[in-house]
């Protein structure tokens, strides 16, 4: 168990990386810092939180209902509604329609659920070229690497990282200069902005009521996304939904103070539906692709619902400890930190995540700053739980872990044994003495002792002392 | 030495659950929480039968077997008036998750929930239930606090240890930075993901280096346990003390 675990393995490259560690140590204590001086302007932020989740937590209830009413609501203004109920459906949607309208180029802004469902790598398998247009995104996909945060999805690289790549694959002029980086981006984009006929984008928020499509950026790649080609695609999680336009304004708040610590970001687009007649711009054909992959599943447990709340602000893993030392790729899965945690094996299964939810000190910090008040820690343990439960009913192999745990429990139902069982490990104790190399033989001494001295443990108990103290 | 500031005029009874880590390897917190008590006025009993809360199967999934030592605890303490624990971790696991164990609208559930309800994390018992502030201890040195993750985002509790640090005649107490994150223990997280429990301590102990302390007091000994192998192992001459053992430096 303790030398299996991949994420292990990977944090040794992640804490030795010192670009890496340089990156997340500056860029998320300043997302900390904003983040929270934002949310210190907001006296009512509290209320406003739990207004959020209890909103979410209502519309999760009845999914369904407000699914279809979303539906109906974007057909009636002239989109066209697509249930996907795999990624894999998702993406041949978008293949067939690129086809069947001659498309060879599309491009995307930022997306998620995209990475989720691995959408550029299988449109390249059709031969289509997908472009990213958020410059953090387009960074990655010019590497070929995955994004390593929510928000900053290059935030693992340099900027002579980035300029070095941009030289190699744009033909830059080499300079390290941030303005030459973003002119560059911007004129290569630009092209491609105005030769894609179609445009992909995520949806932060969908208002059941009204049919409106909400995306928040800052970039303004979004916009130009669903504004120039003549096609666009809006790939939603169906957990996006929200009932109303008015809350809208609240969960706006929670999410932008929160991601970046902004008032408002640069863009937040309300669409609905295609051009119309009287319209001078917007798509001519508008399609919402409604995207379960995993998460109907997730609703049928009342306390891990609760996971499907999300907004994606990426405030758990700027707080989060474990993210901040080592990062979102050492997780191997395309939602990292504590959100990731709880929301890969989920979406997956445990058997395909199953270190997820055991890469945490359960410190709570994250469910601190969750501006829905996901009680990610709990999450986490209910997690743990059935993960534990699984492994027994499957019984594959032994489990040295579960045996101890078992035991463990005798001992402690019963004080005889507890007594004994603490005088054995005090004797231990003595007879390797401090530091003592016989501690290699049990593993989490052996574990313990890589960075850390081993504790010194008095040599007598509370009871016997207090025993002889009453006397 | 200066005057006790809380005088009870009822006796009030505490049964102290020292946990298991105190009781068989760190008794000198036990001894000091039990000193203390003591010196308010406060009726203390030792049951023997006390072992463990249940918690590490409980954070590690095992969920059965947190269970069975769970009745264990409960059936030793369903009868006290008051549940007094040196643990914020510990203490929560009483306070937050005990009761989820049992199914809702049982009489284990019910039970579990008196007896959770009952319990004080010690600092908070000192604080806010006898109104203590000062216990006439005296210890003329620089210390710094570091905030255990249950203690202070699951049970709240942020100033009532504060505020019995500054009641220590002679102390000099100076907050390190980012004194509420967290140290990286996490239970068998720290044998189970050495490197990232050890990398996130290492920030720690940097902190707790910077405020200039000679000793960093916590609530918690499993912190404490860890804060105090890294500060070892990089000879950082920073000496880790819980905070009984603070409250305890007066003379019998």
């Amino acid at each position: 168990m303790i030398r299996s675990m991949r994420i292990n393995r990977n944090v040794e490259a992640a804490l030795a990386n010192q670009q890496l560690q340089k990156n997340l140590r500056s860029t998320l204590g300043k997302s900390v810092r904003m983040r929270n001086e934002s949310v210190a302007e907001v006296p009512n932020w509290d209320e406003l939180s739990q207004y959020a989740r209890d909103v979410k937590l209502h519309t999760l209830s009845r999914l369904d209902h407000y699914l279809e009413m979303l539906e109906q609501k974007v057909k009636a203004q002239g989109g066209k509604v697509i249930w996907a109920e795999t990624g894999q459906e998702a993406v041949q949607f978008i293949v067939d329609l690129a086809r069947q309208r001659k498309i060879g180029k599309l491009v995307k802004s930022k997306s998620m659920l995209s990475e989720e469902i691995h959408l550029n790598s299988m449109l390249e398998r059709a031969q289509i070229e997908s472009i990213e247009t958020d410059l953090g995104e387009y960074v990655v996909q010019l590497a070929g690497e995955t994004p390593s945060h929510l928000l900053a999805p290059a935030l693992h690289k340099s900027r002579e990282e980035i300029a070095d790549l941009f030289v190699r694959e744009l033909g830059m002029m080499p300079s390290g200069d941030v303005d030459e980086i973003t002119a560059t981006s911007r004129r290569v984009l630009r092209e491609h902005f105005l030769t894609a006929r179609m445009g992909v984008t995520g949806v932060n928020f969908g208002v059941a009521e009204t049919g409106t499509i909400v995306i928040v950026e800052n970039e303004g790649n979004a916009r130009l996304s669903v504004s120039v080609p003549r096609i666009h695609v809006a790939l939603m999680g169906i957990e996006k939904v929200i009932p109303r336009t008015r809350d809208l304004a609240v969960f706006l708040k929670l999410l932008i103070r929160s991601a970046t610590g902004q008032k408002m970001t640069s863009y937040v687009s309300c669409l609905n539906g295609p051009r119309r007649s009287e319209e001078l711009d917007g798509p001519e054909e508008f399609y919402l692709v409604l995207v379960d992959n995993g998460r109907s599943k997730i609703l049928a447990d009342r306390s891990l619902r609760q996971t499907l709340a999300c907004i994606r602000c990426g405030a758990c893993q700027n707080i989060c400890p474990v993210y901040q030392r080592i990062g979102g790729h050492a997780y191997e899965s395309t939602y990292q930190g504590p959100i990731g945690a709880i929301l890969t094996p989920q979406l997956t299964s445990l058997a395909a995540a199953p270190e997820h939810a055991f890469a945490s000190s359960l410190c709570g910090a994250c469910q601190e700053v969750c501006p829905v008040k996901i009680e990610i820690p709990l999450v986490l343990l209910k997690l743990r739980e059935q993960a534990q439960n699984e492994k027994k009913r499957r019984a594959t192999h032994f489990s040295p872990e579960r045996l101890v745990m078992g035991l463990w429990a005798q001992v402690m139902c019963s004080p005889a044994l507890y007594v004994g069982f603490g005088r054995w490990i005090r004797w231990v104790w003595k007879i390797l003495g401090e530091n003592g190399s016989r501690g290699q033989l049990l593993a989490p001494l052996s574990s313990w002792k890589k960075h850390r001295d081993l504790p010194r443990l008095a040599a007598r108990s509370f009871r016997e002392l207090y025993r002889s103290s009453e006397e | 030495m200066s005057a006790v500031s809380c005088q009870l005029s009822v006796v009030m009874k505490v049964s102290l659950f020292v946990t298991c880590l105190v009781d068989q390897f760190f008794p000198q917190v036990g001894l000091s929480a039990l000193k203390v008590l003591k010196k308010c006025g406060v009726e203390v009993d030792f049951d023997p039968r006390q072992t463990c809360c249940g918690q590490p199967a409980f954070n590690s999934g095992f969920v059965e077997e947190s269970r069975e030592v769970a009745e264990h605890f409960i059936g030793i303490y369903g009868d006290s008036e008051n549940i007094v624990v040196p643990s914020g971790s510990c203490a929560t696991m009483i306070k937050s998750f005990l009761p989820s164990l049992f199914a809702e609208g049982s009489l284990k559930r019910q039970r579990a929930e008196e007896v959770s309800q009952r319990t004080f994390e010690l600092s908070d018992f000192l604080s806010s239930v006898l109104g203590l502030t000062n216990t006439g201890a005296r210890f003329p040195q620089v210390v710094t606090y570091h905030d255990s993750c249950h203690l202070v985002r699951e049970l709240g509790i942020r100033s009532q240890p504060r505020q019995l640090i500054r009641g220590v005649e002679g102390v000099d107490f100076r907050e390190m930075e980012n004194c509420d994150r967290c140290c990286g223990f996490g239970g068998t997280f720290s044998v189970k993901s050495p490197d990232i429990s050890a990398a996130i301590g290492d920030e720690k102990v940097q902190w707790i280096k910077e405020s200039g302390a000679d000793y960093v007091i916590a609530n918690d000994v499993s912190c404490l346990m860890h804060i105090e192998g890294l500060l070892r192992r990089k000879q950082i001459p920073v000496k880790t003390m819980h905070l009984a053992e603070l409250l305890a430096q007066f003379d019998d």
